[in-house]
Formats: structure tokens, sequence, C-alpha cells
């Protein structure tokens, strides 16, 4: 188990400062609620105004977020990837090709099916 | 054991191989597969074949029942020790060390159980034609029967006892369906209900006891389990003894099971002779008299099948002096001398032969008996109620007739049938303990006091009908299986101990064993005769003048009890029902509430901000989160448990 | 330049089956975009039951293969189950393609970002819009159900795991009735599915942690290498099963069970509770023979208490149902646990008792929900018990074969179920579980009240005055039933072909 000691000290000591902080923060500090410290986001921007009877976000907005998402863990897997072209040889480019191809077909599903039209 | 005299004769069962079927006995599947063909006819053609439906019926079992005899007069042609056949379907089940075959075997005592149920069969197939003609699911009807008779068929022509647990359900299913037959009943449907779920009490003893058999065994065929049942330890052999006896005390309706049986009189008069009076009910009997191998080596099981048939026999008895509904009435007496069966066969070889000499003779007056009531609740507009009934002999004097055959039949008057197998028995239990003995005498007794009840009740006295009862005979389809079910009553017993030797016959399977007794055969007869002839008059001098038309109030602790199935309902009501209701009314409420009534609690106790609770709409997600990770944490725990040293 | 990767040596062959039906399914999004409306209901039909046939074939002639492939392992279990899978997503897209019960269409709302009863819906549904995204998705769940039973290491796990839960959990939301009921299943389902998928990827972790290796014989040999314990293992090893035992729906991870049954549409319902079980229960059995085979003695305990809760709970909950979908929900809880019985004998005979349960009640589940879609009332299904009253009456044939499928779930002989209950209780015996055997037979007799109840109202009750109609359905939903029939009885009456299938394919490779 000592091995694992560093691990239990380290813990127990964010724990404590998140405790700590947080607490010391409640005692000290000024309270003065506005309209903008009780908002979803207390960093300034207006959120997107919803509709009535709900917090709905229009569903464009997951479309180009989940789009956005995609292309961005296809560059993790292709950095690497390009790195060590050299090494990896005709397998690993097949596989890599096999998987750009398995992505385009959903960006084409989208595209087709009117996705990534705004409106 | 008071009475148990020295060992006069013995002779071990004979546990030949059986021989290969040849000739006409490779055609036992016949006798199965001609009544499930009738049923697969009957139950899937729709309304077609409507009006000839019966008539595949009654051919079918008829068919089975003249296949049956001509393979009696076979065996009867040959060696005692060269009548079992065993015949091979196919292999039904190899998997690992498990192999059971669908496999046949016709010894003497299935082919006696052959006969019983074919012939009987036949006779209240042919009745219920004119019982259930103006039925509109008439068809459905045969349907349901010959389904029975093929499932009971299988039960005691099956060679291992995972194929006669086929039989088994098959035959509890069929009952279950024919109880309910007349489902706008509701008390119907729920006397079904009530046998199903019975049966599957005592179901559970029967698969209890396969699977036992297999893993001492390795094999559940009679044939293996009986040739090795000397090696297995005395425990299991009990353990065996008493789940086995579970289950024929479900299927027998024997103490403590036997609730379902009265309640299962709701259905058509022809199922609770053929199903709850002939056949089924002694399935029970069977399966012990089948397992004699396992008995002979096990006291305990043994005695508390004597014990457990002492008390039905007795109880059945009372229920049957208190009930005014005349099929109840009936149902009592079956439930009390199945008793007597079962106790003949817990006394092991002295009483194997006696309890299926019982076993044939009952069925046969038995079903009699119930044929007679339904013909005169035919009559009576489908009345069961004996004070509305009254002086019907003159109405219908072949009813008469016949009911009286059994009559005398059940109360074991000399030269009916009953006299000799009762008294066998009877004989039988003074061999091995005068209690015992003494139960069976002073069952006779009720026994003849409840027959004469019913017979006076119902045949004699001052008609009290009611007003729109005209009664009449039944037409001939219903009054020929009468007559000869009448002289069935009459004779069977004398044709088995004279003609057919049954004692003999069945030796070869079940062994015999003879004790000697302190006082002469002659002496234990004029006893028991006595005693009935006794119950017989106090029957005739309580019911000699009138009977009123309601029940009187002011009646004994006793009698209460017995109106009250002796508060059987009452009893499993608080030992089974209300247990297990609650049981799943209290899952149900901590599934849906305590678990999130704890969550909320929780959150309102850490946010303190109970306002908002109102607005969580679909909480019970995080509940479902929050039971798995409690489930987490407890299998964590668990493995830790075990896992860490 | 010694670093090269050396590319693994895959025998392409023993994995097609896997191969036609995922480039099917990514072929049938292509028909999404480019095919034009009318047509490509005809084209996924076409693709899908080709590419499942294809497979299926395929698989056949494989039969007898036994290799490791990277890190899938073809052998006996995985090529039995995998064959189960395609044959239930065959008899399962039967039921999905039937369109003439429901008179808007077929049973799948017309576009699933619609809100529930908008004008929106209702015009597209009255102008018979389809949504015939199901296939691709169903062949992409049956891709990650295949790759399940097959997977060695636990990441390829992982990633079938998900594979096969992503498209169940929309196609849990797409009921054209009682679309809020269905939306909030399949919002349950996703978010409890992702929450157990965190669980078994933690304990992937934990198990790496101790062992240096992903790969289900590798965690074996580690573990035989160092027999001390420590935390690592019993905690990876649970959270790994208990992932696992959630897709299963064992107690007391089934609570998602009832609400994602009754939501979900009927024909997706049918093919999560037979599939989804045969994957799970394949992946469970490979995990628990192959990686933690020699430890057995020390999480059997845990999974007999497992076991037995799952029976009983799942028998005793189902008797208050009054619902026919989560009544067959309870229900599937509890046959779970007859299943787990087998499992946890450790033993060949206990593998090949599952996979025939497995392959019983797949069928025996198929027909049952079979016969619920085509008891309908004011258009949708009448799933309330007092619905199916006197239903015998109505439609003896439908009765009937409700009946034999309850009666199968109940175990009674000459069915399916009853030769599934007693091999598996059999290999329980054998491995010297008498108790567990114990309570199972006494949870199958609980059980069986319910199924029974099922047939009192079939055929011993009077219907209601105003009862549900039976639709005749078209030659899918008949085909579905007659072959959910066919194998009831055939697997009752002659099951020995199938054994002696399961007997010879009862050990994994490793």
């Amino acid at each position: 188990m000592n091995a694992y000691a560093p691990i239990f000290v380290l813990a127990l000591l964010a724990a404590g400062f998140a405790v700590f902080s947080v607490t010391l923060t409640s005692f000290t500090g000024p309270k003065r609620y506005n309209r903008a410290k009780v908002d979803a986001y207390e960093c300034g921007i207006e959120p997107t105004p919803q509709p009535l009877g709900g917090g709905r976000f229009p569903v464009k907005y997951y479309l180009t977020a989940m789009m956005f998402i995609i292309f961005d863990i296809e560059i993790v897997f292709l950095y690497p990837w390009a790195v060590a072209f050299d090494q990896l040889g005709l397998f690993a480019f097949i596989a890599m090709m096999l998987f750009l191809v398995n992505l385009a077909v959903p960006y084409v599903y989208e595209w087709r099916r009117g996705g990534l039209d705004w409106d | 054991m008071i009475g148990t005299g020295a060992v006069v004769a013995q002779t071990a069962p004979l546990l030949a191989p059986l021989n290969a079927a040849t000739g006409i006995f490779q055609y036992i599947w016949v006798l199965i597969a001609l009544p499930l063909a009738g049923a697969i006819i009957l139950l899937t053609t729709g309304s077609l074949l409507k009006r000839w439906g019966h008539i595949i019926g009654v051919a079918t079992v008829g068919v089975s029942a003249i296949l049956g005899i001509i393979m009696l007069l076979e065996m009867m042609g040959r060696s005692a020790d060269d009548r079992a056949f065993g015949q091979t379907a196919f292999t039904w089940v190899f998997a690992g060390q498990f192999d059971v075959d669908v496999a046949f075997q016709l010894d003497q005592l299935s082919m006696v159980f052959v006969l019983l149920i074919t012939i009987v069969g036949t006779l209240i197939h042919i009745y219920s034609i004119g019982y259930m003609a103006h039925d509109p699911d008439r068809k459905r009807f045969f349907g349901f029967l010959n389904l029975f008779i093929a499932a009971m068929l299988l039960l005691v022509l099956a060679d291992n006892y995972l194929l006669l647990y086929v039989g088994w359900e098959g035959v509890g299913l069929a009952s279950y369906l024919l109880i309910g037959f007349w489902q706008y009943k509701n008390s119907a449907a729920a006397a079904a209900k009530k046998a199903f779920v019975i049966n599957r009490v005592g179901d559970v003893g029967l698969s209890l006891a396969i699977m036992l058999m297999f893993v001492t065994f390795g094999s559940v065929t009679f044939s293996s389990v009986f040739a090795n049942a000397g090696e297995a330890s005395d425990s299991t052999l009990t353990w065996i003894g008493l789940l086995l006896l579970l289950a024929a005390a479900g299927k027998s309706a024997q103490f403590p099971l036997q609730a379902w049986l009265l309640d299962a009189m709701e259905g058509p008069t022809p199922v609770s002779a053929l199903i709850h009076a002939a056949t089924m009910v002694t399935a029970g009997v069977y399966l012990i008299v089948r397992s004699n191998a396992i008995y002979d080596r096990t006291v305990f099981a043994a005695t508390a099948v004597v014990v457990v048939g002492v008390i039905t026999m007795i109880i059945g008895a009372i229920i049957g002096s208190a009930k005014d509904d005349i099929k109840k009435a009936l149902a009592g007496s079956t439930m009390s001398q199945i008793g007597y069966m079962v106790l003949a066969a817990g006394l092991g070889p002295i009483g194997y032969v006696f309890a299926i000499f019982h076993l044939l003779t009952h069925g046969v007056f038995k079903a009699n008996l119930f044929l007679s009531a339904g013909s005169v609740m035919h009559g009576m507009n489908n009345g069961v109620n004996m004070r509305r009934f009254g002086a019907l002999r003159a109405a219908m004097i072949i009813t008469f007739g016949a009911f009286t055959a059994g009559y005398l039949a059940i109360i074991g008057i000399p030269p009916f049938s009953g006299f000799y197998s009762k008294d066998k028995i009877i004989h039988a239990a003074f061999e091995q303990s005068n209690i015992v003995g003494i139960a069976g005498v002073l069952a006779a007794g009720i026994t003849g006091f409840y027959m004469t009840r019913m017979i006076v009740m119902t045949f004699f006295g001052k008609a009290r009908w009611e007003d729109d009862a005209h009664p009449h005979e039944s037409p001939p389809v219903m009054t020929i299986p009468l007559i000869i079910l009448g002289f069935g009553s009459a004779f069977t017993g004398m044709a088995l101990v004279y003609w057919g030797d049954i004692e003999t016959w069945l030796t070869p399977v079940t062994g015999l064993e003879e004790r000697e007794l302190a006082i002469p055969t002659v002496v234990l007869e004029m006893l028991t005769l006595a005693t009935v002839l006794v119950g017989v008059g106090v029957a005739i001098w309580i019911y000699r003048r009138s009977v009123p038309i309601e029940p009187p109030q002011k009646v004994s602790v006793l009698t209460v009890a017995a109106r009250q199935n002796m508060f059987d309902d009452a009893i499993n009501d608080v030992v089974a029902v209300r247990p297990t209701w609650y049981t799943a009314r209290f899952l149900v409420w901590f599934d849906n509430r305590a678990v999130d009534g704890f969550v909320n609690g929780l959150a309102a106790a850490v946010g303190g901000v109970s306002g908002r609770l109102r607005r969580i709409q679909t909480g019970f997600t995080r509940t479902y989160a929050l039971v798995m990770v409690i489930g987490v944490l407890a299998v964590l725990t668990a493995l830790g448990l075990v896992m860490l040293p | 330049m010694d670093d090269v990767l050396i590319a693994p040596d895959i025998d392409y062959l023993a994995v097609a089956p896997m191969i036609i039906v995922g480039v099917t399914a990514v072929v049938g999004v292509l028909v999404e975009a480019f095919a034009p409306r009318r047509p490509r209901r005809g084209i996924q039909l076409v693709l899908t039951f080709g590419a499942l046939i294809a497979a299926f074939v395929v698989l056949i002639s494989q039969a007898g293969t036994r290799v490791i492939t990277g890190s899938l392992a073809i052998d006996g279990p995985s090529l039995v189950l995998q064959g189960l899978i395609l044959l239930i997503a065959i008899v399962s897209a039967m039921l999905m393609a039937e369109r003439r019960v429901d008179p808007a269409g077929d049973a799948f709302s017309p576009r699933a970002s619609a809100l529930p009863g908008s004008e929106e819906e209702r015009v597209l549904s009255t102008r018979g819009f389809m949504q015939t995204e199901v296939w691709p998705l169903m062949l992409f769940a049956v891709v990650g159900m295949m790759l399940f039973t097959a997977a060695n290491d636990l990441l390829v796990m992982f990633i079938a795991l998900e594979i096969m839960s992503l498209p169940l959990y929309l196609l849990a939301g797409m009921s054209r009735r009682r679309r809020l009921l269905s939306q909030e299943a399949a919002l349950k389902y996703f978010i409890l599915g992702a929450f157990s998928s965190a669980f078994f990827i933690f304990g992937a972790a934990m198990l790496y942690g101790f062992s240096g290796t992903i790969s289900l014989p590798g965690i074996a040999d580690a573990l035989s290498a160092n027999p001390g314990q420590t935390p690592l293992i019993f905690i990876g090893f649970g959270l790994v099963v208990i992932g696992l035992l959630f897709k299963v729906g064992a107690v007391p991870f089934h609570q998602w069970v009832p609400d994602v049954y009754q939501g979900s549409p009927s024909a997706v319902t049918a093919f999560m509770a037979a599939a989804v079980k045969v994957a799970a229960f394949g992946a469970l059995l490979r995990f628990l023979y192959v990686a933690f085979g020699g430890a057995r003695w020390d999480w059997q305990p845990a999974l007999w208490i497992i076991a037995i809760a799952t029976m009983l709970v799942g028998s005793i909950l189902a008797i208050t149902q009054t619902d026919i979908k989560r009544m067959l929900a309870y229900s599937s809880i509890a046959q779970a646990g007859f299943i787990l019985v087998g499992v946890i004998a450790v033993n060949p005979e206990g593998v090949a008792a599952v996979m025939f349960y497995l392959a019983a009640y797949g069928f025996a589940t198929l027909g049952a929900f079979a016969v619920i879609s085509l008891v309908r009332q004011d258009g949708g299904e009448a799933t309330h018990l007092s619905n199916w009253a006197g239903l015998g009456k109505r439609s003896p044939v439908l009765a009937l074969s409700m009946s034999l499928f309850m009666l199968s779930f109940a175990g009674i002989p000459l069915t399916s179920g009853f030769i599934g209950k007693f091999t598996v209780f059999e290999a329980a015996i054998l491995a010297d579980a008498v108790p567990l055997v114990i309570v199972g037979v006494i949870a199958s007799i609980i059980a069986a009240f319910f199924y029974v109840r099922v047939i009192v109202l079939m055929f011993f009750t009077e219907p209601a005055e105003v009862g549900p109609t039976v639709v005749l359905p078209s030659v899918f939903t008949t085909l579905v039933l007659a072959i959910s029939v066919a194998v009831t009885v055939i697997l009752g009456v002659f099951p020995q072909p199938v054994l002696d299938l399961v007997e010879q394919a009862n050990v994994f490779l490793r």
C-alpha cells in the first residue's frame, strides 16, 4: 500500500484546498446579488434567448457542435499517424483511409439531409 | 407398531430388464398418439367439423381402449417375468452427462392404468356427448378431454421420471383448462387458478426430486434409479421420498395440498368424474407405488406417506359428511378414498398391490357415482344442492340403480367391488399398526354415514324440488355408460380377485409381503362391516324424516369446520397467499417509492431547496442511477470480502 | 527503424460476417443520403435482409473455425452466438418491416425530431413519411453485438458495447405511438447506459493497471502469475462485470428494463430483449471464463447473490404488473437470473446450456412481442392486461401462440423453455450449486403464476364490451409468429440437434 500513499496525500490536499477556498470565499466575500449573478453562466455572456415553456436549444446547434467534435477528434487521430507515417506502413495507411471514409459517410448524410442548412 | 406380526410370505419386486417391444407391443406409442391426434384435430380446426367433433373424440379414445385390451390379453398369455416391455421413440435430451429418451414402459402396473384410463375414459366421453349436447363449445371440450387422456397415458407409460413429469404437467394443464371450461362463471376461473397454483407447489416437489435423482444416480430412468437405489445414502432417499410425496399430495389432493379439489367441482361433471375422481387424482398413488424401490428403503418417508394418507382419509370423510352440494360431497369422498390408497402405498410391500386394487375399483365406482350425480343434475336444471333433491328414485330409475350400485360398492357391502379392495387395505393396515387399522375402520364407518346421507337426501324422503324442476331420466347416450359402470361397480372387485388375480399380477412390479395377524380375517371383515352399518344406521336415523331446505345453523364445531373445508382456504391465505402478496407489494413500493423518497429526502437535506423538487418531473432516472451505485458498492464490498484475505 | 508497426495478421474470412453487416450499414447511410425518398425503403429492406442472410451463410461456412485474429476470438461460442444474433436480427427485421398493422404506416415515428403531438408530426404522418434510418441503425447494432461476443480484449469489448448500445438508444425513442413514453425511455436508457459504460471502462482501466494488458487471456496469465490479491483486481473485475450485468438487466442494475421495454416500439423491444441478451451474455461468459475462470472461487459468491436476487425480484415484481410489456420486462429480468445460474456453473455444460437457453428465450420473446404488436386499440397497442381479456374468443390462433410462449417462459415441458431451464439447472448441479437450483425452481414456480395469468385472461375471462381489435398482419409478422412457434415447439420436443450443436461449441478459445 505504501506505493499509493502519495496519491492519497495528493487527493487529501486537493480536496482540502477545494473545501478551504469555497468555505473561505463564502465567509469573506461580499454578497451582492444581481441579475447577471444568478444567470446560468456568470461570465457576462447573455445565454441564447429560449422559447417559452422549456429550456430547449435549437437542434441545429447540436448538429453544428457535434460536427465540430467529430472533426476535432479526427485530427487527434490524424496527427500521431502523420508524425509516425514512415514507421507505420501500408496497413496503417489503409486503416486510416477507411477511418476517413467512415467519417465522411455521416458527413455526407448530414449534408444531403439538410443538416447544414441553418434555416 | 403394536400389531406387527411375523412375516408370513415375502416376494421382492422383479427388476428384470425390459423386453424389446415386439408384436402388438410395437404400438405402445399409438395408445398415446391416437388421443393426442384427436386433441390436435379438435383444437385446431376451428369451426370446421363442428358437428362431428365428438365422434372423433370418442373414436380415438375408444380405439386406444381396444388396443389396450388386446395388449392385456397378449400380456396375460405370457409368463410373469416376461410381461414388461420397453420402447424408445427417440432421444429427447442428451446433454453432458444427462441422457433422457422419449421412451415408454408397459408393464403390469402401467397396463392396468392404461385400461382404467381408456375404458373409463371412453365411457365418460360417450356420456359427455349427451351431457354437453347443448354447449356451444362441445368440440373444444372434447379436445381438452382427449388432451387429458393423452397426457395421462404418457404419465403412466413413461419409462423415466422426466417424461412422467411431462405427462404430469400435461394432465395438470388439461385439468386446469377443464375446471375453467365454463369461464363465464367467476368461480370456475378462480377454481382453475387455485388448482393450478396448488399443483405447482406439488410440482416443485417432483422437479426437485428429479434433480436429486439425477445428482445421485446420474440418470432418471425408472430402471437405473431402482437398480441403484440401494447405493444412495439414507438421507438422500428420504429426501427423494418426501419430495415425491409432496408431488403426490399436490396431484392427489392430499393433506396439506387438498384445498383445490373441492373447488375443482366447478368444472363440468364428466370432468369431475374422469379427472377429479377416476384417473388424474390417482396419479400421486401411481407415483408412490411406481417408486416403491425408494420407499422400501426409507422408513421415515414411508411413514410420512401413511400419516398423510390417514389424515386425508379422515378429513375427507368429515368434509364429505357436511357438504350439501352433491359434487362437493363426492369430492370429499374422493379425497378420503385416495387417502386410503396413499395409506396403503405407504405401508410398503404389504400395501402397494392393494393401493392399486382400490384405485381401480374406486376409479370405476367413483366415476359411476359422479356420472349418476351428473345425470341427477341434468334432470334438475343443473342444481347441485341435495337439500332441494329428494324422492328422485321414481323419476330416474336407471340413474338410481347405477347410483345404488356405486353406493354399495363404496361403503363396501359384499360382494360389491369396494368390499374387496377396502377390506384388503384395512387388513394390510392392521398388519402394520393397530392405530392405522382402526383409523381405516373408522373412516369406513364415516363413509357409510356420508354415502347414506347422500343417497337418502337425493333419492328418498319427500320431494323438496324447486318450483321449476321437472326431474326426468337422461337420454340413453348418458344412461348406457351409467349402466355399464353400474355393473362395473358391482363386479370389478370380484373380477379382479377371482379372474384377474390382481395380487399375482402386480407382484413382479411392486413386491408383496404378508404378515401374521392376531385376529382372523373373517372377524376383521365382520368388524368393518358392522362399523359401516352403524354409520349407515346413524345416517338413516338422522335423515329418515325431513331434511330442512336451509342448512341448519346451530351445528357442531366439526360441521362448521367441515363446511369450510376444514378452514383450508383461511389457512392457505395466512400461510401462503398473504405473505407472497405483501412481499410483492412491498417490493413494488420499495422500487417505486422508498428509494425515490430516500433520494428526494437526501436531495432536500443536502440542497435545502425543497421547493425546487416539485419541478423534477423525471426524477426517476437518478433514482435508478442511485440504485445502481448502491448495487455497485454492494457488489464491490461482497467481492472485496471474498477476495481480500 | 526497428519499431515498425507490425500489421496484425487478420483472418478476414473468419470476420467476414461482421464486415458484411458493417459495410452494409455504412452503405445504408449512403442510401439515406442519396436515394430519392420513394424507393428508399425498398432498397433498405433489400440491403438489410441481404446483408443479414449473406452474413449468416458465410458464418455457416465458417463452422468449426477456431482462430484468434487480432483482438477477436472466433471460436465455438462466438460462432454459435453470432449465428443466433443474426437469426434473431432477421426475424426482428421482419417485425420492423411490418406496415399493415398500424394504419398510419410502420411502427416508427415519421421524424423523431418532430415534437410529439405537434402539427408537424401530424402533417408528416398524413403525408406518409417513414423513418428508414432504422435499418442502418439496426445493422450497426447487430455489428456491435457480433463483435461483443467475439471480443477478446477489454477495449474491443468496450467499443462493441458502444456500437451495440448507441443505435439501440435511438431506436428506443422512435415509436410512432406514445411518443413521450418512447422518448423518455430512450433518454433513460441512454443516461443509465452511459453510466454503466463508465463503470465498465473504469474497471477495464483498473484491470490494465493490475496486469499491464487488456487482453483477456493476458489478464488470466497475470492472475495466475500473481496469486496475491490487490484491490485493483476485485474493483476492476467488479466494475467490468457490473457494466455487463447492466446490459443483461440483472438486479440491482435492472431498473431501466421495464421503462425501456414499455416505451420502445414493440419490434425494437423484441430485438433488444432477444439479441442484446445474447450478446451481453456472450461477452459476460467470455470475460468470466477466459479472464477469470481460474479465479472462480473468488467471484462465484457475489454472482450467486446477484443471480438469486435477479430470479426472485424479477419473478415477484412481475406478479403485480398490469401492463403486458412491463410484465414481460420483469419476466426478462427473471430469465436473466436463470441464465446467470448457467453462467455461474463455469463448466462447458454451463456454456452450452446458456447458449441453448438464449436461443429458446430469444425466439419465444420475439413471438410474444409480435403478438403484442397485433393487439391494438385506438390505433396503438393495447398493452394493459385488462385489454387482453377474452382474446382467446376473438383470435384463438393468436391466443394459442401467446399461450405457447408463456408456457415456454414458465418452463413447462415440451416447450423450449423447459429444456433450457433443465440444461441450465443441470450444469449448475454439476458445479455443486444445488441451493442455487432450488431457488431457481422456486422462482420458476412463482414466475409460472403470472405467465399463466395471461393465459387465464385470454381464455377464461369474458371479453370487455369495447375490446381491442386484433389486426390481421402482413406476411412479415405472420412469418415471425410461425417461426417463433416452430422454434419453441421444436426446441422443446426435438432439441437434440441444437443441444449437439451447443455442446460441440462450448469451449472458449484462449
